[in-house]
């Protein structure tokens, strides 16, 4: 019979140790976990990026439910153990479960300090410490405006950060003259404050907070010295208390935490402790690098392996807020027995401090330029002597002429440690690359586990991949990396394709020696459009190589249902069009009719096989909302109804629509016509829009409104219609030609300049034939839901579910 | 319940197109077949292993590789494994193709 093994706690420390586990014995217990929060394990670093809205907490889910299932392990989310039975060997949870061991280890993590001051219990008092914090706080962030941070340390200024971006007023309370006073001496800390205070954030120093206001809701904050602001959200930031209440019950020595040997042992036989919880040798870490390492012992021990001891860890900081890059290790002051290296470059914003003691780093501080933050920081792990060196060489990194980055991965020794969080040195990556083919910074992620905690290692981990394999890196990752399956770029595949008159996408995999036969979902889409863009008199597309959006011309959605957005042009519709929209959507029971972004109707959650039919019924064209290519006419009312237009946009607009539809484009092409500067149709962040001004009208071109916001640049005024078709179709074609493949045309501007694409643009004989080009193309576009109305095979291929019954 | 493995005809080989997917309803699961280049017929469930769910369908098919079609995992149609750097496990079917039929055993 196996051993049973039962863990309290689902975080961070805990199931890390489990993983362990599995690595020196995959089957050697029947598991059981208990996590009283209703996650899977997640990353907790990452709290704080959910929070500032760069991750959603999906993305931060480490282990999925799916891995418990998978590694066999009883998962007790959402359900906390209140009893540990020693003698019978025996836990016991809030919802009455029972539950034996043979070996218990208790992985509770921490909760967040509450000051123990009048009202910290009020609604509206948070701490910075679970998911569930953190969505009371993005929640409330919608109803109130003020917000106050208790703690000007690591969590609070990345709360603080947070909720800026949430859209709050932050003010920042700290006991302290400065802020993360434990991490950086008082002029780093002065940089950080004047680098936050730029950002938005109020700080009042030398706060005590004394009492929290507010009937049940807070309302403001009292200082010991009388003074008071208002807030109508708290959170507290000012440190964390190790989870021991259970441990304590039991009968389990505990000092601030649960006390354990070298080996994760605590003082009772076959209960371990380890993480936040556990206190090694007077010290309890709050930081996930020293969690890992003891996980690792405490797995070793519990696989019955011999194994080192765990013998505590020097921990290294940064703060993860854009903006301020700062790393902190070791000891930070100064005393008698120290002397110091400092560089104070006010101009650039950067200030590096190398704390000295017997020749030896014991600690360091650098703001605005992290880069040598592993290098220094392996010199103090390690204790190096560094009386031989100057203190440029201890500042700089070695090598000159550029050589720096790779040179100071080659002379790291195999044992360094690269991931800091995830204690993995340089030798196992290097053979995880060689053993794995590894080639990019993602699978050696997944392999060994290195940078997938706070991946401030990724550029080292991508150096080392370089030194690694050499040229061949260089090749396949950095070379404008179309993908895995070739190392050619898209300059060079398409220079292949003119040259040898190459017209489908297998015979291109196969002449230019792709690594996988048909290519991989990255390629084949991108040849695909090559291939049609250099043989633009007759290419016969090939639909099983477009993306799926495109293949079934509807937008899957992630339940594998459908959006069908018909064609509208320009944005303007008729009575009898918006009636039958309306049949359709009844009919078909569909869940959500919703207004696009693009100015036209879109029905969501269809099913698949009810595609055809519904085109059918509406029969409209499609609009395309799915493509790369013309997605809509963002128009005004212009001149026609408004008293300010001063030309005619919605007849622009649906003249641009209806030449250019369908045209594929290497990414989506937006356009907006506005009849005036005001500018109702937004034409200023469209990849191509146009203003009408008093006898004419102002192009602009390279403007997005998505990911990354980019105001548009002025290319010409034209005095016609005509004219402002002409130029589109050359700016079209001139983009279709030279952008590679999901190249948005704001980063191909950026890419080709300015100046170069007006150039272009005003030759006229350039144009001339930009535009021959483009109107051939467009010659063989069919309409595609006509086209799959009419043609049974494209309808079976693509829409129907064959049903079969089993007897 | 103890379930017995029946094996059930699906679908004629030549209505199977090459290179797209064909999802088939089999007495309450949902399967999707897949007609490889080389001509053999893989059948796994119509269910992305990503954690987000999703169908597969509609999968971009590169040999013996799929592409889910929402979030681009590479999955095995040999046997069902998700390639790194992701991770997981799709079902799959034994699948025979006998004349002009295609059976699966579920």
């Amino acid at each position: 019979m196996k051993k049973k093994l039962v863990m309290i706690g689902n975080g961070m420390a805990g199931v890390r140790t489990i993983e362990e586990l599995f690595k020196f014995q995959p089957d050697g217990y029947e598991i059981t976990i208990f996590g009283n929060e209703p996650h899977p394990n997640y990353n907790r670093i990452m709290l704080s990026t959910v929070l500032q809205g760069d991750k959603s907490i999906e993305d931060i889910i480490m282990n999925d439910w799916e891995w418990y299932k998978n590694h066999g392990i009883q998962l007790y989310s959402g359900e906390a153990v209140t009893e540990i039975d020693k003698e019978k060997r025996q836990v016991t949870s809030d919802q009455g479960r029972k539950v034996d061991y043979d070996e218990l280890i208790i992985a509770t993590g921490s909760s967040s300090f509450i000051l123990p001051v009048p009202g910290s219990d009020k609604k509206g008092v948070v701490g910075f410490r679970d998911i569930h914090d953190c969505e009371m706080m993005i929640k409330d962030s919608k109803q109130y405006k003020k917000a106050a941070v208790i703690g000007g340390g690591l969590l609070g200024l990345e709360a603080a950060r947070g909720l800026l971006n949430l859209g709050m007023e932050v003010d920042v309370v700290h006991l302290m003259s400065h802020l993360m006073e434990r991490q950086l001496d008082e002029t780093a800390s002065e940089m950080l404050k004047k680098e936050l205070e730029n950002q938005g954030m109020n700080f009042l120093l030398e706060k005590q907070t004394a009492e929290i206001l507010g009937d049940e809701r807070v309302t403001g904050l009292r200082f010991s010295d009388g003074s008071e602001i208002q807030a109508d959200l708290v959170v507290m930031a000012v440190g964390i208390r190790p989870n021991v209440q259970l441990a304590k019950d039991s009968g389990i020595f505990v000092n601030r935490g649960i006390v354990v040997n070298d080996y994760m042992e605590t003082d009772v036989q076959n209960i371990y402790a380890v993480g936040e919880c556990a206190e090694h040798r007077e010290i309890v870490y709050g930081l996930v690098a020293p969690l890992y390492e003891q996980g690792k012992v405490l797995a070793a021990n519990l696989a019955g392996i011999p194994a080192n001891p765990y013998e505590g860890t020097i921990c290294g900081t940064q703060l993860k807020v854009s903006g301020c890059d700062l790393f902190s290790a070791g000891e930070i002051g100064d005393d008698e027995g120290t002397k110091s290296i400092k560089v104070h470059n006010e101009f650039d914003g950067i200030y590096k401090k190398i704390v000295i003691r017997d020749n030896r780093i014991a600690g360091i501080v650098l703001y605005g330029d992290t880069k040598d933050s592993n290098r220094l920081f392996r010199m103090l792990t390690k204790r190096e002597d560094i009386s031989g060196m100057t203190s440029v060489s201890i500042l700089e990194a070695n090598g000159c002429c550029g050589g720096g980055e790779a040179g100071d991965v080659a002379a790291m020794a195999d044992d360094e440690l690269v991931c800091g969080c995830n204690g993995v040195t340089k030798g196992t990556i290097v053979e995880a690359i060689r053993t794995n083919e590894l080639t990019t910074v993602d699978e050696v992620g997944g392999c060994t586990n290195a940078g997938r905690s706070c991946g401030r290692c990724k550029s080292l981990i991508s150096d080392i991949l370089s030194y690694t394999l050499g040229d061949q890196y260089d090749t396949s990752a950095k070379k404008a990396g179309i993908c895995g399956c070739t190392t050619l770029n898209k300059e060079e595949i398409v220079a292949e394709i003119r040259a040898k008159g190459m017209t489908n996408v297998r015979e291109v995999m196969n002449v230019l020696g792709w690594s996988q036969d048909e290519g991989c979902s990255k390629c084949r889409p991108a040849i695909n459009y090559y291939l049609g863009m250099v043989n633009y008199g007759g290419y016969k597309d090939e639909r099983d190589s477009r993306l799926v959006n495109e293949k079934m011309h509807a937008n899957i959605q992630k339940d594998g249902t459908y959006s069908v957005v018909p064609r509208m042009y320009g944005g303007v519709t008729t009575a009898a069009d918006l009636k039958k929209i309306a049949e359709v959507a009844e009919k078909y029971d569909v869940p959500l009719v919703k207004l696009t972004g693009g100015q036209r109707i879109g029905l969501f959650g269809v099913n698949k096989e009810d595609l055809p039919a519904m085109w059918e019924d509406l029969g409209m064209p499609s609009g395309y909302a799915y493509g790369k290519t013309l997605r809509t006419v963002k128009t005004c009312v212009g001149e026609k109804f408004c008293r300010f237009g001063t030309q005619d946009s919605m007849g622009l607009g649906i003249e641009l629509e209806k030449k250019f539809e369908r045209l594929d484009t290497p990414h989506k092409v937006k356009m907006g016509v506005s009849a005036c500067p005001r500018n109702c149709a937004e034409s200023g962040i469209k990849d191509i829009g146009f203003v009408g001004v008093d006898g004419g009208w102002e192009i602009y071109i390279g403007g997005n409104g998505g990911t990354d916001l980019r105001a548009a640049d002025l290319l010409d005024t034209v005095k016609t219609k005509e004219e402002a078709m002409e130029i589109t179709g050359a700016y079209l074609q001139y983009y279709r030609e030279t952008a590679a493949y999901l190249e948005r045309t704001a980063p191909w501007l950026e890419r080709m300049g300015l100046e170069h694409v007006k150039e272009v643009l005003a030759d006229e004989n350039k144009r001339k034939q930009l535009n021959e080009r483009l109107d051939k193309t467009l010659e063989r576009y069919n309409e595609p839901w006509q086209e799959a109305i009419q043609d049974n095979g494209i309808k079976e291929k693509y829409y129907q579910v064959r049903s079969v019954t089993v007897e | 319940m103890q379930m017995t493995k029946v094996r059930v005809k699906v679908a004629d080989y030549d209505s199977l197109p090459e290179r797209a997917g064909q999802a088939v309803t089999v007495g309450g699961e949902n399967i999707v077949l897949f007609r490889k280049s080389n001509g053999d017929v893989k059948a796994v469930e119509n269910r992305s292993p990503h954690r987000k769910g999703g169908t597969l369908a509609d999968a971009l098919v590169s040999g013996k590789f799929i592409y889910c079609p929402v979030y681009d995992l590479k999955i095995s149609l040999d046997d069902g494994k998700v390639q790194a750097p992701d991770t997981g496990e799709v079902k799959t079917y034994h699948v025979e193709v006998i004349e002009n039929e295609v059976y699966i055993t579920i």
